[in-house]
């Protein structure tokens, strides 16, 4: 390894797998862990010591859904006090009167609260939770009344896609700051359901005029974020702004990995925080050396200009898609595979699909067996 | 489509520019450099950045900010007044400072 590691920046802390909602996006990996693999109160909080000490300045608590753990009010006290940035990834459902005022209290600088739908009926059908929109809407309101900065975040695909400009609506009416338009990643369960999800390129061309006009017209009134649908795209998306680069994520159970979808990469091993401290896993661990810089890559990466902007787009899609994760990530145009995202659009916008295998514990485990039986008619 | 009842805010010389409240600066003991965090970023802002974001307080009008970094950078306040102007403008719109 011949390039340099610097510290962290951000962490993603999962807290937790368990979840109210059971969106077919989800970018958890298919095999959940129950409750009783989480990590103790104690564990998390020499984690965070840890993190801090190392240098990450913002940890994004989400999960699953982070307030189902009862400690995260401790956990955000001792991130308050090391002067961590924290940052509340919520699907704003099922959160006790009060909650959000103790999270407040004690020290929590920002919330984002997801919708799957701008309209109440697209968010039941794509949570398969009743009522979902209107605790989503309780939820962001309690956030601003608190005095906290709030984020919408919108996970785009073909269910929701035409619901753009009522997205940006909502976000003007809950006083939100930032709305993140953000295409669904086809990893995790998204990859599972991605022949029901994917758009088609006629609403992709429509999203994206409709989104680039808005963030003209609401320059400095509201920030809209816009992660592009990279199956549609020339270039691959600097997947973490590089392997194990500056950010890193730990699951429920402590295993500390590069991005959400690692663990599909074979023959990479994944250290549990623990077994081992942070800062050796960070720059000791093969896992994370594997794909780390730039001297792993191969042509076209190699010599290309934009190595050190893409850093070879996303290891998993490139699993994922190439079957081999040291390869460009088949979203490059320079790739030789790059056809193949046209096809797997073609195919998913021409399947009839549109069921949604809902993302439950247990259930990702036994798709392949059961498929048919297990699927959903939405 | 619904009219947005926020507006854009302009910067005008009576502006008293403060970070908001959910922005910070702070020095990072690990990388020796000061770092201001936000929602979703962390910036690394520059030695001029700093002097403009250290007099962003709440109490220094845009005229005051202007006057004190004239005096700092030994530079008329004309010569400056553009370059700190734009800096404040983006910053809000960016929703990083309150004017």
């Amino acid at each position: 390894m011949s390039e340099t590691v610097l510290p962290p920046i951000g962490m993603l802390a999962e807290l937790t797998h368990r979840c109210p909602l059971q969106c077919a996006y989800c970018s958890n990996p298919l095999e959940l862990l129950k409750a009783n693999r989480e990590m103790a109160t104690q564990d998390w909080l020499s984690l965070f010591d840890q993190a801090a000490d190392l240098g990450v300045l913002q940890i994004h608590l989400s999960g699953g859904e982070p307030t189902l753990r009862p400690d995260l009010e401790t956990l955000v006290d001792r991130l308050s006090e090391r002067g961590v940035y924290t940052n509340l990834i919520t699907a704003g459902v099922g959160i006790r009167e009060g909650r959000i005022d103790d999270l407040a209290q004690a020290g929590l600088d920002h919330v984002q609260i997801s919708f799957q739908g701008a309209l109440a009926s697209t968010t039941e059908k794509i949570g398969n939770y009743r009522d979902a929109h209107i605790k989503k809407i309780e939820t962001a309101r309690k956030v601003r009344a608190a005095g906290l900065p709030l984020t919408i975040n919108a996970p785009i695909h073909r269910h929701n896609i035409d619901e753009i400009p009522a997205f940006i609506d909502l976000a003007l009416e809950l006083d939100a700051e930032r709305l993140e338009i953000a295409n669904v990643q086809y990893a995790g369960w998204a990859l599972l359901n991605r022949n029901s999800l994917m758009p088609d390129r006629a609403s992709v061309e429509r999203q994206v005029n409709v989104v680039r006009e808005a963030q003209e017209r609401l320059h400095g009134i509201l920030a809209i974020d816009f992660v592009t649908p990279d199956y549609f795209a020339i270039y691959p998306k600097p997947c973490m702004g590089g392997w194990a680069r500056d950010a890193f994520m730990v699951a429920p159970d402590g295993t500390v990995l590069p991005c959400h979808a690692a663990g599909t990469i074979p023959g990479l091993v994944f250290e549990r925080f623990g077994e081992k401290s942070l800062a050796d896993i960070w720059h000791g661990s093969p896992a994370f050396n594997a794909f780390r810089g730039t001297d792993w890559m191969a042509e076209p990466c190699r010599t290309c200009d934009r190595k050190e902007i893409d850093w070879g787009g996303c290891r998993c899609q490139a699993m994922a898609i190439a079957g081999n994760a040291a390869v460009t990530d088949p979203a490059c145009i320079k790739s030789p595979l790059h056809a193949r995202m046209a096809g797997l659009i073609e195919e998913a916008t021409t399947s009839g699909h549109d069921a949604f295998h809902y993302r439950r514990i247990g259930s990702g485990v036994t798709n392949h067996t059961h498929n048919a039986a297990e699927t959903v008619e939405s | 489509m619904m009219t947005p009842q926020r507006q854009r805010i302009l910067l005008s010389h009576r502006s008293t520019p403060a970070l908001k409240p959910h922005v910070r600066l702070q020095y990072d003991k690990v990388r020796q450099a000061w770092a201001l965090l936000s929602p979703e970023k962390v910036f690394w802002p520059d030695d001029v950045s700093l002097d403009i974001l250290r007099l962003c307080d709440g109490t220094h009008s845009v005229t005051r900010i202007l006057e004190e970094l004239s005096m700092q950078y030994d530079a008329p306040i004309e010569e400056i007044t553009a370059d700190v102007e734009t800096f404040l403008q983006d910053w809000s719109d960016r929703s990083l400072v309150a004017l």
